[in-house]
């Protein structure tokens, strides 16, 4: 096979006619290593790391207002965060959990593993994947800035109108909101078109959709899911922007305007945006558990339908967030249908997961540990969320802590256990050593312990009555035991959650003290083609096509049935892995460009809020990044290394007029 | 491995490599699926945006017609008055004056199918002129919005007056910047071909270019009947 010329490469002595030309300071970087190396790579690894990086940075943050608002609610009467302050820490706790923590970490996964799972040699965009990335962190940077210029957002992580308006939040704090959120949803856009362009189209000859990962069936739909969403987010933002800053009427209500125009664009987005949280966490959980049950998925074609049905669905069920709002008795039945609905799916995924751990070999390690926490834990967030499709039943909860224990129960609890259990899993892949299973352990039941605590007494506290984003509460409403409670319980998940970084970095000291021994391409004995190379993953993949027949088809080429029809192992990975020999193979350059791109943006979102003239330069840096983007050839034909033309290679200038469109609508 | 996979790699080569394409796995170029995806994401960018506007202008209405002070103090009241004869907003359209300028947006459809056409033919002269007569169609569309916009201020429109101004604004500045947006690209592409760098081998970016654009007179299409023509 070796010897068949890589799919992902030029013909030999080939190219496509254009000269790379040198542009100023910015001109291609050769070979670059150290901090130029990351900032200009290209590498879908690499900018998964980062993703990865930059949520665990906005986790500290998101973690320290968690740990603030617990500490205010730990007793009655606190005064330790003044009512303004603390209405900033929730909104903002809110905000970067889930636009700058739960989403990153799923594009982390995604970039790093989807590409591997289907044999590509990266992504279909590498520079838009790499100007996704920087657009994202520059977009959440920009939103924490507003820590120091003049307090964050103040009015809850959906930003209900007219509370959103300049007379009721006169600060800056929800311009920050707005524009650093619109910027890292460009990010989110052109990363769903890269990424579903991926899955459609770069799949290993033979593998066809229904040979595909679920990991990768999960990515698909969480793109989609992001693509048709993002949008809407984007709209609403304007609308908000335009009123805030341009004195137009959307929300003002002394116009006759419609409030509730806000509620319906925020949730039309808003409900697809939880099950784009929690489908990435599903697909990990679906690699993971077969692997260590030793068994197939059950039902994979169930998987793989239920989990597209969540996402067609999910557009569906909207107004159920809303239904105190007065929306009317006919919505309201309509949406409690399409809500109770949306959990068949859901409970397919929870009993196919069940079954395939049933009668199966368990290996009951870390990564599969949190799994298995995520299906339990997901499962009592998904009751309680699911109960709540009986408007009387919501009507009662509505705005209580019973609310937020739920949806910590499936994004806490559900997609970021999901997460952590990925990274015990991937780990070896990425980096080439396992992480440590003794603290790994403890790192589980930590923070098993630490969240159930936390969370489980949110329930009561919200059938007690107990309204949520309150400030502070008085000694005789009866709910000192169980904030205090909870406030113990999450110190313990602080600690529990932290302890991966203790594990990474004493795991890591470990393997050097122990001279790097090789973990092997194949440690888990798993079954998707990421398996199949060297760990850490080699620069370029895959030393050639693999070739699918099958679903699971790394396994089963390990495992190969006998005569008497029993499965038994053939060979080991080690043994059958591709060797990791990069020779001839191109890979797509380095380049400035998305970098310099994504900086421009930022500077025209300060502009916007605070003097329009700063809007020239960023603008004027943008435009001339798209149009050195445009003229930089994505092959660079002058080093021995050469370029992937799975690079745009062709279509720059179209595609970057068109991110340069986006940018008007913006300027 | 066996040797029908092997096989079955050298077909997908031999049946992909020799036109210069790249193998893929719908058989779709990857630029071409993620601009059909891009213009998804667009759908319902401009679907909030369109939604925004008859929310917003029924609310308007029903303000004006109910005489609500805040609202009709924001417009002369000669067109208040006419707002409230004809239940609607419809008295303030120029519709001759936009049909025009609507066709001339629709044609440039057709003279973008051309340089299409032209650029795949190799024929350098059409491919320039056609890629021209879009881009100038389209700057004769921008031109009369900007008339429009201008002359819509001067009667008493205003972005920040009402529901009525902001809403239509800005639906109809966001389809201005996508068409401006559009003219860009077509400039760009004509700055290629006067370079003498646009062959047949470059067809599918003019095909790209030529898809949005479409889309962009798609999405006015229905604007112009949504916001113009239903009272």
């Amino acid at each position: 096979m070796a010897d068949l010329e890589p799919r992902l490469a030029l013909p030999s002595g080939s190219s496509n006619g254009r000269v790379a030309r040198p542009l100023g300071a910015f001109s291609r970087p050769r070979n670059p290593t150290g901090l130029v190396n990351w900032l200009t790579t290209v590498d879908h690894k690499k900018i998964g790391i980062m993703y990865g990086s930059a949520a665990l940075f906005f986790l500290l943050i998101g973690g320290v207002a968690a740990i603030l608002i617990r500490l205010q609610l730990a007793v009655p009467n606190n005064e330790l965060l003044s009512a303004d302050f603390y209405n900033q820490v929730y909104t903002m706790h809110g905000t970067v959990m889930v636009f700058l923590v739960v989403m990153p970490i799923g594009a982390a996964f995604s970039n790093y593993l989807m590409p591997l799972q289907v044999g590509a040699r990266d992504v279909a965009f590498p520079r838009i994947n790499a100007f996704s990335f920087w657009v994202f962190f520059f977009g959440g940077l920009m939103l924490n800035t507003s820590w120091f210029l003049g307090g964050g957002a103040d009015g809850g992580w959906f930003n209900y109108a007219p509370n959103n308006g300049i007379a009721f939040s006169p600060s800056h704090g929800i311009d920050f909101w707005n524009i650093g959120l619109l910027i890292a949803g460009l990010g989110s856009l052109t990363g769903s078109i890269n990424l579903i362009t991926t899955v459609l189209n770069m799949r290993a000859p033979g593998m066809s959709m229904m040979k595909t990962p679920i990991f990768t069936w999960m990515t698909l739909v969480t793109q989609f899911l992001l693509l048709l969403a993002i949008p809407v987010l984007t709209v609403a933002q304007i609308l908000l922007a335009s009123d805030r800053l341009f004195g137009a009427n959307f929300f003002n209500v002394s116009q006759g305007a419609d409030p509730l125009l806000w509620q319906h664009l925020f949730w039309v987005f808003g409900h697809p945006e939880v099950y784009l949280m929690i489908l990435p966490a599903f697909g990990i959980v679906s690699e993971i558990i077969p692997t260590f049950a030793r068994k197939p998925i059950f039902g994979y074609p169930f998987m793989v339908f239920s989990g597209v049905a969540i996402g067609f669905m999910g557009f569906g069920v909207w107004a159920h967030h809303m239904f105190v709002s007065g929306i009317g008795p006919l919505s309201v039945v309509g949406f409690t249908f399409a809500t109770m609905f949306i959990a068949v799916p859901t409970g397919v995924k929870i009993l196919n997961w069940l079954a395939t751990i049933w009668g199966g070999k368990l290996i009951l390690n870390t990564a599969m540990l949190f799994a298995i926490a995520l299906v339990t834990q997901f499962t009592v967030g998904g009751l309680s969320g699911v109960s709540h499709a009986l408007a009387a039943h919501d009507t009662q909860q509505t705005d209580t802590y019973y609310i937020v224990a739920h949806f910590h129960y499936v994004l806490f609890g559900g997609a970021f256990f999901g997460f952590v259990g990925g990274m015990y899993f991937w780990w070896p892949k990425a980096f080439g050593y396992k992480l440590s299973e003794t603290i790994g352990k403890t790192q589980f039941w930590t923070m098993v312990v630490g969240f159930n605590l936390t969370f489980g007494p949110m329930h009561i506290l919200g059938l007690q009555g107990m309204p949520r984003r309150m400030h502070t509460y008085d000694v005789v409403q009866g709910f000192n035991t169980w904030n205090l409670v909870a406030t113990f319980g999450s110190f313990i998940l602080g600690v529990g959650t932290l302890t991966v970084l203790v594990n990474a970095l004493v795991s890591y000291r470990k393997w050097v003290r122990a001279g790097r021994p090789d973990v092997g391409p194949d440690p888990w004995d798993a079954r998707a083609l990421e398996w199949s190379i060297q760990s850490p993953t080699p620069e370029h993949n895959f030393d050639y096509d693999p070739v699918v027949t099958q679903l699971d088809d790394w396994w089963y080429r390990k495992y190969q049935k006998d005569e008497n029809g029993v499965l038994r192992q053939v060979h080991t990975g080690a043994e059958i892995a591709q060797p990791g020999n990069g020779e001839g193979v191109h890979l797509p350059a380095p380049s400035y460009w998305p970098i310099v791109v994504a900086f421009g943006i930022p500077v025209v979102g300060y502009g916007l809020i605070f003097s329009l003239w700063l809007v020239i330069p960023g603008a004027l840096i943008t435009l001339a990044g798209l149009y050195g983007w445009a003229l930089e050839p994505a092959d660079d034909l002058d080093v021995d290394e050469h370029q992937g033309d799975d690079d745009h290679g062709d279509g720059d200038g179209d595609d970057t007029a068109a991110e340069a469109d986006k940018e008007l609508e913006k300027v | 491995m066996s040797d029908v996979a092997v096989a079955q790699v050298v077909e997908t080569h031999d049946a992909h490599d020799d036109h210069g394409g790249h193998r893929t796995s719908l058989g779709l170029s990857n630029m071409k699926l993620a601009m059909w995806l891009f213009l998804g994401s667009e759908c319902l960018l401009f679907g909030a945006l369109i939604s925004t506007f008859l929310l917003s202008k029924a609310n308007f209405i029903t303000e004006v017609v109910a005489g609500n002070p805040n609202v009709t103090s924001t417009m002369p009241a000669e067109l208040i008055e006419e707002f409230q004869a004809a239940g609607s907003v419809e008295p303030f359209w120029d519709i001759p004056f936009t049909s025009a300028s609507s066709f001339i947006l629709l044609m440039s459809s057709l003279t973008m199918v051309l340089a299409h056409k032209a650029v795949t033919e190799d024929d350098d002269l059409q491919t320039k002129v056609w890629l021209a007569a879009t881009a100038l169609l389209g700057s004769t569309f921008i031109a009369g919005q900007v008339y429009e916009f201008t002359a819509f201020f001067r009667e008493g429109l205003t972005y920040d007056g009402n529901l009525f101004g902001s809403s239509f604004y800005t639906l109809t500045g966001f389809h201005g910047a996508h068409v401006t947006g559009g003219i860009l690209m077509l400039m760009s592409l004509l700055f290629v071909a006067f370079r003498g760098k646009l062959k047949s081998d470059r067809a599918e970016t003019v095909e790209l270019v030529g898809l949005y654009w479409h889309f962009v007179d798609i999405v006015w299409v229905l604007i112009f009947t949504i916001v113009y023509l239903i009272p």
